[in-house]
């Protein structure tokens, strides 16, 4: 098997980017966000680009690096405070926004991955988020049509990973990254670290090596902490 | 007079019941989790895909890997699970929570609710309220009687674009606590908060209730 791995993330984007392609990305807040593909995608310049992720970053790191060079055009999310410069292109005009709400946004990721086109959910029934789309009654009760979503490319960000391309994610920096590495049939894997086929027993594996075409180190880990609460020592 | 935020979320925290699966949102909801009676052991869920919250960290435990909902640092506990956000959302979704505790701007006299979005002011987007309130079978909202301008917050109807329709079971606000039988039945005025009339949370709400 050809490996998966590559030296950096600019060599694992080269001949993948095209200006308004769409680009899924990982990560719930700052947290397991793939830090080094973002950054290489900003230096490629590619322009005009489609965005799913549940969250845009904040001003001057994860996405909000991408808004700052107006390189993204739309966004797909369910929450995008924290960020001023989002907040202001979007009521400028300046970037199309698609709300949708977080289970929705991550089932119509996972129907995506799994050639589900849609599914009937309740979530969102007559409110803004439901504009648009059909509806159908089930049992008596109401429902709405959400499209799957899939990539032209998805960037994830793991823990660990083998050179089989078998990844298991730390903690909460799992969030989006499993559902997000299924959706698009070129996936980039960031991981903190590599390492033999077997150190991952197979019962631990949590993505399997399927969903990833390429790896690449994590350059940049600096995993930055938006909210940092702390109790004192009991 | 009325009840304080910490008051707000202990009445709250006497409505859950041990063994509960509970999703707590951000602002007064996430004090009830210091305010269980004693003998209430409840597991607490965030969104982002954590079964079995933990107290903050000390500064020596800070794990940047290991936040809430809220985006704060937090701790896992013994019998902690980690899940994807399509897991952590099939569990809300699919009505495998008891209760959700979470905050509003409006509560309908029918259960409605709208607290994710101020057109042209507060556009941040609904996260996972949407999926809360529409997948969970108890959802319990904390929030003032009235807004800053004395405007009521209890209502005939929402003003603002909506949450959920018809998807509240308890209120609770600084003046009163409502609940109703199930989600046909009206509203009815369970509690005053101490000094606090029913004459006066009736004046100072725009919805129909029991009393």
């Amino acid at each position: 098997m050809a490996s998966k791995r590559y030296d950096n993330a600019a060599a694992a984007l080269d001949g993948l980017l095209f200006d308004g392609m769409t680009i899924a990305v990982g990560g719930f807040g700052l947290c397991g966000l793939p830090e080094t593909l973002i950054v290489a995608l900003r230096d490629s310049g590619v322009r005009d680009l489609k965005v799913i992720s549940n969250n845009a970053g904040v001003d001057g790191w994860g996405l909000g690096l991408l808004l700052e060079s107006r390189q993204i055009s739309r966004m797909v999310s369910s929450y995008v405070g924290e960020n001023k410069e989002f907040e202001r292109q979007h009521l400028a005009g300046e970037i199309d926004l698609e709300f949708c709400p977080q289970g929705t946004l991550a089932e119509r990721i996972r129907a995506g991955g799994a050639g589900i086109p849609g599914f009937y959910t309740r979530t969102g029934v007559g409110t803004l988020a439901a504009e648009g789309k059909e509806e159908r009654i089930f049992n008596g009760e109401r429902f709405i049509l959400e499209m799957a979503l899939t990539a032209d490319l998805a960037l994830v960000k793991a823990w660990r990973g083998d050179e089989r391309g078998n990844l298991v994610y730390n903690k909460t920096a799992r969030n989006f990254n499993p559902v997000v590495v299924t959706c698009s049939h070129m996936t980039i894997a960031e991981v903190e670290e590599f390492v033999p086929a077997g150190a991952i027993p197979a019962d631990h594996v949590h993505t399997p090596g399927v969903y990833v075409k390429r790896m690449v180190p994590a350059d940049i880990n600096e995993k930055r902490v938006e909210k940092l609460v702390t109790r004192s020592e009991d | 007079m009325g009840w304080t935020r910490k008051q707000i979320a202990a009445r709250a925290a006497a409505e859950l019941q041990d063994g509960w699966y509970v999703n707590l949102g951000i602002g007064i909801p996430t004090l009830v989790a210091s305010l269980l009676p004693p003998g209430i052991d409840i597991t607490l869920q965030s969104e982002n895909g954590m079964l079995g919250l933990g107290p903050y960290p000390t500064k020596d435990e800070v794990d940047p890997d290991l936040i809430n909902a809220g985006k704060e640092t937090i701790t896992e506990l013994l019998g902690t699970s980690y899940v994807s956000s399509a897991e952590s959302f099939a569990m809300v979704r699919g009505g495998h929570m008891d209760a959700t505790v979470l905050g509003s701007l409006e509560v309908a006299e029918d259960g409605t609710m709208a607290n994710w979005i101020v057109p042209g002011k507060m556009v941040k987007g609904m996260g996972g309220a949407m999926d809360l309130v529409s997948g969970t079978p108890r959802v319990i909202v904390l929030m003032d009687h009235v807004s800053k301008d004395g405007t009521p917050k209890f209502r005939k109807t929402c003003s603002l674009p909506i949450t959920g329709l018809n998807v509240v079971d308890t209120l609770i606000t600084d003046l009163a606590m409502f609940k109703r039988d199930n989600r046909q039945s009206p509203f009815r005025l369970v509690e005053c908060a101490p000094n606090v009339t029913p004459e006066e949370v009736q004046a100072k709400s725009d919805a129909h209730f029991l009393m």
